[in-house]
């Protein structure tokens, strides 16, 4: 069923669009060797090209142009051997050159495609419109001084990527999807790090609202919104005062619009006719940006493996559940760790152990994967400690609760609080015998009939070894000795 | 011997070379005639005396020490539109009147690096734009050639007025200049030196303030085509800082002037035939052709069909570049700020108060053909048209070596004449824009006087990246009007 809106006239689809402004990950900016490390002092990472002094020229940064050629194949979509950088002109105290240097009609990545998942399991496939390289402005500080505004430069001139999805979206809920996959494969290609928080991911939402089987009404454009829910929230809340409007018997006017977070509505930022006017022309600083194919190949096969392929392969070939390896592949610095803790061990074992009790363990300590007190490696090291059987099931839940604690390795836990699991014959035996002849009535009920008892003295024998009996081989004595 | 503001650039490097003068001794003479002639012309906005010194002194160490480098100890004048670490670069705008950039411009960190003195900073139209001086914040630079009797002061061309006056006056053996659309030919031919603007990409743009990107390039000009071999072979080569800068190699400028012109064709465009041109530039242009026919060369007739739209093709392409390029004089960062009520009031507040009335007519006029609307129909056709004027020049190619032109359709004109009509200032570079719009060499040679005794150049044009033949045609035009006339104005000797 498809998400629609109830007004008072029925229902109303609505229609979204997303344009992401995604912060290119380098060393340096898009046209000057500047650093673009987050949350330096203000204005310790400007060049005299970022300031806009007389005579500075920019010099186009090869590694960016990499990073958004490895986007666009990671997209799937045209790789533009030729394309051109324009300059956006406007006014403001944080675009010191008085233009943002862009890409308006020649982008360097064309159409592609990005497929989202759904929560009722389907899966849509969303266009993309093009991405372009750009520069990214300064910052103003209106809140420091009661009359001045404080400028800082550091981010004129980081490269950004901006991709334009098509009017594919259809909920807030596609919206969300869109934007988590996209970030999703921005994260797995390592060309944006996609942390909206440090605004190094933003969105702005293009919305529109239409009967069923219309054409397109006028779309209002909500700009600078900077968490997933957020989108959703905007979407939704943009798309119900369209409807209001429309309903009204009025017409949704073509405007950029901003999203107030605290009262969850949308406000006018400027109008069609306040729109400024770009003058965009070619700059003539910078000759076309000309690729050569060879170079695109050769970007393309080093490109990592993609969440879709990632999460195919771990149900082809690990036999894992589709829910699993959508859980597993999400982030792919999760996926890194479960193939470290599968590799040469059963995967489906590695599987349930990394989604369940690692990630109850992750949450439990407040830590991410990044900063887990439990490496890859030694929760790999546990489950070897349960095959070889050192460890039952539910020793090693204590283990990896201790490892959580210490970060340290398993053997070295097993060893410090001799938690090895006896697996000695003879050992077991003597344990089994005590408790048959301390409980001889009870055997005696065993013998005539009474199997159930059989877990009393499964119970009775782990409690005099303290936990530390192998299962398989207790039950099995355990048999031997009561029939 | 000669006096030591008259040397050429290779005499003064030989004497220099053989110790018959000091590179002090040649700095001192010409901060000397500075002192006494700038307050009159205004050649130059800044003067370094201290550091020119500093500088020769520098020089006559290392000729001492056998380590003489191209322009070891040869003083020049610096056009204020290179940026010079620690010396103020203004662009002859109030805008950057205090600028004090902390960079160098690649053009002056090649002529240092090279040896050279700087003298200052030669005054200019305002951001380069203007072809007579006029538009100085500083005021404008007089021309040191007068008409026979009559003691008016003329311009000196421009933008690169300073820079042509101070070599005409014997205040620089050579300068730095920069050339838009004829600013550095046009004052070159009213000065009566030699200047050229180079291909585009061969000198790099960067740390020069930009008028507009696509059709600047600077050059040098000098009382002699060899030495402005000598000085561009300095300033050229490739920059990546500058993204516009061909990697190409750096040919012998200078040994290319003494190649000859024999077998050489040279085309004669007839569209450079102007209605209502001077007699005296069409019967110079003749001469030009006669000599270089005397020394080998085949004159042709050749078409450049779409020169006619090159002028007002040139007057949308610079200002719709300038408009943006000026965009960063903002008050916010550096330069001139004039505080206000909000950053709006600031804007206005300081453009109004840093830009000159031409500089706003062309940022006007850029603004205006870049506009929604207008786009199209200024900026886009005037792009097309500058393909078809470069495709002019390709076919072209196919025909002749260089081509010959006067380089300006007049002599010096008075500092009072054509200050109120743009339009008519602006057809001073009638025949200098295509080459800009083209992106090809251009020399200006002083090749005459005109009846009342101010001098006319010739224009040589050639293929891009092809300067060692336009040296040598220039060569060959220098011999054969052997210029000898000297400007009444200039250092004593």
């Amino acid at each position: 069923m498809s998400y629609t809106l109830e007004g008072e006239t029925g229902a109303w689809e609505v229609v979204i669009g997303l344009e992401v402004h995604a912060q290119v990950t380098s060393l340096a900016k898009l046209f000057s060797g500047a650093a673009t490390e987050f949350g330096a002092d203000p204005n310790s990472q400007v060049s005299f090209i970022d300031a806009g002094f007389p005579g500075m020229l920019p010099v186009i940064n090869k590694e960016c142009v990499a990073q958004a050629v490895r986007t666009g194949l990671g997209l799937n979509a045209q790789i533009n051997l030729w394309s051109r950088f324009d300059r956006k002109n406007y006014f403001y105290a944080d675009l010191p050159q008085g233009y943002q240097i862009s890409q308006f009609e020649f982008p360097i990545i064309g159409k592609g495609e990005i497929e989202i998942e759904l929560s009722d399991g389907s899966t849509k496939q969303i266009g993309i419109t093009r991405l372009h390289l750009e520069q990214d402005a300064g910052k103003s500080l209106h809140d420091q001084h009661p009359t001045k505004s404080y400028i800082d430069l550091n981010r004129s001139g980081v490269a950004l990527m901006e991709i334009v999805s098509e009017p594919d979206l259809r909920s807030p809920e596609e919206a969300g999807a869109y934007l988590t996959k996209l970030r999703q494969i921005l994260r797995y290609l390592g060309t944006c790090d996609g942390n909206m928080e440090q605004g190094s991911l933003r969105a702005d939402v293009n919305v529109s609202v239409r009967k069923a089987g219309e054409g397109f009404r006028t779309r209002c454009e909500v700009k600078n919104v900077n968490s997933i829910r957020f989108v959703m929230q905007a979407v939704e809340a943009e798309a119900r005062r369209q409807i209001e409007v429309w309903e009204a018997g009025e017409e949704v006017v073509q405007e950029t619009r901003l999203f107030d977070t605290s009262r969850g509505v949308t406000r006018s930022m400027r109008s069609k006719e306040d729109a400024h006017d770009y003058r965009y022309f070619p700059d003539p600083d910078l000759p076309p940006l000309v690729l050569e194919q060879a170079w695109v190949e050769e970007l393309k096969s080093g490109l990592p493996e993609l969440p879709d392929a990632r999460r195919t392969r771990y149900v082809g070939d690990f036999g894992l559940t589709p829910y699993d390896a959508h859980v597993l592949t999400l982030e792919k610095e999760t996926a890194a760790f479960y193939e470290t803790v599968a590799a040469g061990r059963d995967p489906k074992m590695a599987a349930n152990w990394v989604t369940g009790d690692f990630f109850a363990g992750l949450n439990r300590t407040g830590h991410g994967i990044g900063d887990s007190p439990v490496s890859a490696e030694n929760l790999g090291g546990l489950l070897d400690l349960i095959k070889d059987n050192t460890l039952s099931g539910k020793l090693a839940k204590e283990v990896l609760e201790a490892m959580f604690e210490t970060g340290k390795a398993p053997a070295e836990i097993v060893e410090e609080r001799g938690l090895k699991q006896v697996t000695d014959t003879g050992a077991i035996e003597k344990i089994i015998d005590e408790v048959m002849a301390k409980n001889a009535d009870k055997v005696a009920e065993y013998r005539s009939g009474k199997e159930k008892l059989f877990g009393f003295f499964v119970g009775q024998t782990m409690k005099a070894m303290q936990g530390k009996g192998n299962p398989a081989m207790v039950n099995d004595i355990l048999k031997q000795k009561l029939a | 011997m000669t006096a030591a503001t008259e040397l050429t650039i290779a005499g003064a490097r030989a004497a220099l070379a053989k110790r018959e003068i000091s590179a002090v001794e040649l700095t001192e003479a010409h901060l000397k005639g500075i002192e006494a002639l700038n307050p009159r012309l205004n050649a130059y906005i800044t003067v370094t005396a201290e550091q020119a010194l500093e500088q020769a002194k520098a020089a006559d160490a290392a000729l001492a020490k056998g380590e003489a480098k191209p322009l070891t100890g040869i003083p020049l004048a610096i056009k204020d539109l290179f940026c010079t670490t620690g010396v103020k670069t203004t662009a002859a705008s109030k805008i950057l009147g205090n600028f004090v950039p902390p960079y160098e411009s690649t053009v002056t960190a090649n002529l240092l690096r090279d040896g050279a003195v700087f003298l200052g900073k030669a005054n200019l139209d305002e951001f380069a734009m203007g072809s007579s001086n006029a538009t100085s914040a500083f005021g404008g630079v007089e021309n040191p050639w007068k008409r026979q009797g009559d003691n008016a002061a003329l311009v000196p061309g421009g933008s690169s007025g300073g820079s042509a006056a101070a070599v005409a006056a014997r205040l620089a053996l050579g300068a730095t200049a920069t050339d838009t659309g004829g600013s550095i030919r046009q004052p070159a031919a009213f000065c009566g030196i030699a200047g050229i603007k180079p291909t585009y990409g061969r000198v790099s743009r960067f740390g020069t303030v930009a008028f507009a990107s696509s059709l600047d390039q600077a050059g040098p000009v000098a009382r002699t085509v060899e030495d402005c071999a000598i000085l561009l072979g300095s300033m050229s080569g490739f920059d990546p800082k500058d993204s516009t800068s061909a990697d190409v190699a750096v040919p012998d400028f200078a040994a290319a002037c003494a190649r000859g012109v024999k077998g050489l064709r040279i085309g004669i465009p007839k569209e450079y035939r102007l209605p209502g041109m001077p007699a005296e530039i069409e019967a110079l242009w003749q001469q030009g052709i006669a000599w270089l026919k005397e020394a080998g060369a085949e004159p042709v007739e050749i078409s450049l069909p779409h020169t006619q739209y090159a002028l007002p093709t040139y007057y949308i392409v610079a200002p719709a570049e300038a408009s943006s390029n000026l965009a960063r004089y903002d008050g916010v960062r550096f330069g001139l700020r004039e505080n206000g009520g909000d950053l709006k009031d600031l804007y206005e507040r300081t453009r109004r108060a840093g830009f000159g009335d031409e500089v706003r007519r062309r940022i006007l006029i850029g603004t205006y053909v870049l506009s929604a609307g207008y786009y199209d129909a200024y900026y886009l056709k005037a792009q097309k048209v500058r393909a078809l004027i470069k495709r002019d020049f390709d076919e072209a190619w196919g025909k002749v070596d260089a081509i010959l032109t006067p380089a300006t359709p007049s002599a010096a004109f008075g500092r009072d004449e054509k200050q109120d009509d743009p339009v008519a200032m602006y057809l001073n570079d009638v025949f200098t824009v295509t080459a800009n719009l083209a992106g090809i060499p251009g020399l200006s040679v002083p090749a005459g006087l005109d009846t009342r005794g101010l001098p006319l150049g010739l224009q040589v044009l050639g293929k891009p990246f092809d300067e060692e033949t336009v040296f040598a045609v220039g060569r060959a035009l220098e011999q054969g009007a052997n210029f000898t006339a000297t400007p009444s104005v200039r250092a004593a000797a």
